[in-house]
């Protein structure tokens, strides 16, 4: 028996590649299967949400039942089966807590399992870090020193009862809530994830953080974001994401939002690890995410960086609204799919100001029997006058049995425009590998090399303490794709 | 001591025979010249010292401190001191010369049991030995042999043989392509790096770098084998008669 026992741990930690694959026991609060309306008034009162917030809630949860799940992009994945998923999952908590301290301390392992750093050696990494677990957000550090700056950087179910008339005033100004099935599924049922305000002319201290878990079994999770960045004000933004190994596949839809007044300046940046399937293609988290910016003030900046590693189905495309004059945005990117991952990932940069200038630099590396697809469109209305877009797309093939495919949309109605698109599909040379593996170098590093010098580009855009996690991601992502 | 022998080495690449029972023996701190036509095998014999997939060893053996030679993959092979100067050292987009540098050498060492070096002290490594072969910093900086001119490459691969202190260095034809400057540059390297547990492989079209490096032996390689050896005055012949007499007398 014993034997049997440690035969079964031996073959588990073989198996073990994807090391954030533990799941934590903990007691759950979670509804019943399904979705209707008293689900969702379930879950706006479990957060004690004005009235406003149900009935917004309930709008996007009667729009969403009219319509259908999008089919135009090139995943395929067997239909969602909406009314088995649980759609509110919490951690059993008695009351509200007031500090860390009082937060389960088997939360706080799960959190320093996954190194984040929620305790106050943090302060010297600077970060300050929003925790969502599940659906709940766990605790918010350095609130103190961010309300110093007048930051406000908290979970949005408590922005929505605290600041209110902020909340109120943007959230769904940039993806209304009958913008796209998923995000309107989230409208309806979000039950929580970040909330930051940086007012005028404020440079943010710290960089603001918040890593996101999906623990619960059978469980979607569905955050929003809200990030605004008042005139002049500057912050840079960073989550990171990660969740169980389980041969189910969980849905994630997230809905983010970004807001940038006149001179404001947004930087967010991704690191998605969610748990991809195994090498078979079973189980893995289906991500279908919106996030958009929009650049609404004069000479207003958003800048997309992503890290794409994770994920069976990656359903996601960043986008930037250059809707004042002068205003700049920017799509940094690097999606890796390995074994049976399928990635549909891209931008949209749609050009409505004068002057506007946008960027795009794909990275997509594909490996094992992997597809991996960019989607972009760059879109420039009539108002535009000198509109400009540069885009270069960069596939990298590892192996025979992947795919990599390039879907450019270009619209101009400015005779002005002037619109750069540049594509590549390359693949890891016997060569190079020779060169590496001359030299000393394994297979795996060299891999990892290749590739993290293909992305070097996007890499560089990372915050400098993140940057380096995920160079390392990059490689343990592409482990067994070559020999 | 004998460093490297081999003994009646077949080898075909691509379901061709390229090597037909190739001999060689090379002693510690000697510098062995083989010198062949084009055609004549020399790529070949580099690649299979190195462990290059897609060459097949068909017959015959090479002994290697001692060891067969190929039940070692190319990583421990380099990890046990042998060193391969390319004749087309390969570009590596996004990766700085410094970073590759950097890789290598802790791969290295981490596969002989030995404690990996900091950013810092292969910094300092690096550059003092830059510094000593006349190679500038930015060329650190720069993404690897990306847009690196002939005489750039090879003096990194020169570099690369200072930083690993290989005990079998192979340079394969590290003279081609090079302008008159940068080969003395080259040779100077190499000559510096000449030492009694060092043994080098120098394999060359030409007669001109062997004016540089001076070789104990010399190998006339045509048609897969070694048809001829001698000493330094070898070469000289070579230049005056051509190949085409010891071709002959190997067909």
């Amino acid at each position: 028996m014993a034997a049997i026992q440690e035969t079964r741990e031996r073959v588990a930690t073989v198996g073990e590649k994807y090391k954030y694959g533990f799941v934590t026991d903990i007691e759950m609060e979670r509804a019943p299967r399904g979705l209707n309306e008293d689900i969702v008034r379930l879950i706006s009162s479990k957060k004690g949400e004005p009235e406003w917030m149900l009935e917004w809630r309930l709008a996007a949860y009667r729009r969403w039942r009219e319509m259908k799940e999008p089919a135009w992009a090139r995943v395929h994945y067997p239909r969602i089966d909406y009314e088995q998923a649980y759609y509110y999952a919490a951690p059993k908590i008695a009351e509200k807590l007031g500090s860390l301290d009082e937060v389960d301390p088997k939360l706080l392992e799960t959190y320093e399992k996954l190194g984040i750093p929620l305790h106050e050696q943090k302060l010297l990494a600077g970060v300050a870090v929003d925790a969502v677990f599940d659906s709940v957000s766990v605790a918010t550090t350095f609130k103190a020193k961010l309300a110093e700056a007048g930051v406000i950087f908290c979970p949005i179910s408590e922005a929505i009862r605290d600041h209110g008339d902020l909340v109120r005033k943007y959230l769904g100004s940039v993806v209304p809530v009958t913008d796209n099935f998923f995000a309107t599924l989230n409208s309806a049922v979000f039950s929580d994830g970040s909330f930051v305000y940086v007012p005028k002319g404020v440079h943010c201290p710290m960089e603001l953080s918040t890593y996101f878990r999906i623990n619960a079994s059978e469980t979607g999770q569905f955050e929003r974001t809200l990030i605004i960045a008042d005139e002049g004000a500057y912050v840079s933004y960073l989550e990171g994401c990660t969740a169980p190994k389980r041969d189910e596949n969980q849905l994630h839809a997230a809905v983010v939002e970004l807001v940038a007044l006149d001179r404001a300046e947004i930087k967010y940046s991704t690191v998605q690890n969610w748990y991809p399937g195994d090498e078979e293609g079973r189980g893995g988290i289906y991500n279908f995410v919106t996030k958009r910016g929009d650049c609404r003030g004069r000479g207003a900046k958003i800048s997309w960086t992503q890290v794409e590693t994770g994920s069976a189905i990656t359903w996601k495309y960043p986008s930037c609204i250059l809707r004042g004059d002068d205003t700049v945005g920017e799509f940094y990117s690097i999606a890796i799919a390995n074994h049976y991952q399928q990635a549909d990932t891209g931008t949209k940069m749609i050009h409505l100001g004068r002057n506007t200038r946008s960027r795009i630099i794909s990275k997509g590396i594909s490996a094992g029997r992997a597809q991996n697809t960019y989607r972009g469109l760059v879109s420039v209305h009539p108002r535009a006058a000198n509109a400009r877009n540069h885009t270069q797309c960069d596939s990298l093939l590892i192996g025979k049995e992947c795919g990599a495919h390039t879907v450019p949309y270009i619209e101009s109605r400015n005779p002005s425009a002037r619109i750069e698109h540049e594509a590549t599909t390359s693949k890891i040379a016997d060569d190079q590998l020779f060169y590496c593996l001359s030299r000393g170098i394994g297979q795996e590093e060299a891999v990892a090399l290749i590739v993290n010098g293909f992305c070097r580009e996007v890499l560089q855009q990372l915050p400098m303490e993140f940057a380096v996690e995920a160079q390392k991601l990059v490689g343990i992502s592409l482990e067994g794709s070559v020999g | 001591m004998n460093l490297l022998e081999i003994e009646n080495l077949h080898v075909s690449a691509q379901g061709k025979e390229i090597l037909k029972g190739l001999s060689l023996v090379v002693r510690e701190g000697e510098v062995h010249a083989i010198m062949g036509p084009n055609g004549s095998g020399k790529s070949t014999l580099s690649y299979t010292l190195a462990g290059r997939e897609g060459y097949e060893i068909t017959a015959g053996h090479i002994i290697y401190r001692g060891e067969d030679l190929t039940l070692l993959a190319p990583e421990e092979r380099a990890a046990k001191g042998m060193f391969l100067a390319l004749q087309y050292p390969v570009e590596i987009p996004g990766v700085t010369t410094m970073n590759f540098l950097k890789a290598a050498l802790n791969a290295q060492r981490r596969a002989r049991g030995e404690k990996e070096l900091d950013a810092i002290s292969v910094l300092r490594l690096v550059r003092e030995t830059a510094a000593s072969l006349n190679i500038p910093e930015d060329m650190l900086r720069r993404a690897l042999n990306v847009g690196f001119s002939g005489g750039e490459k090879k003096r990194l691969e020169i570099l690369q043989m200072a930083l690993f202190k290989p005990v079998l260095a192979i340079l394969d034809e590290t003279d081609s392509g090079l302008d008159i400057d940068a080969l003395k540059l080259v040779a100077d390297g190499v000559n510096r790096l000449r030492a009694p547990q060092r043994a080098m492989l120098v394999i060359t079209h030409y007669q001109r770098l062997l004016n540089y490096i001076v070789p104990d032996r010399v190998h006339v390689m045509a048609q897969g084998r070694i048809v001829a050896e001698g000493g330094r005055e070898l070469a000289h012949e070579l230049e005056a008669k051509g190949y085409a007499g010891f071709v002959k007398d190997a067909a």
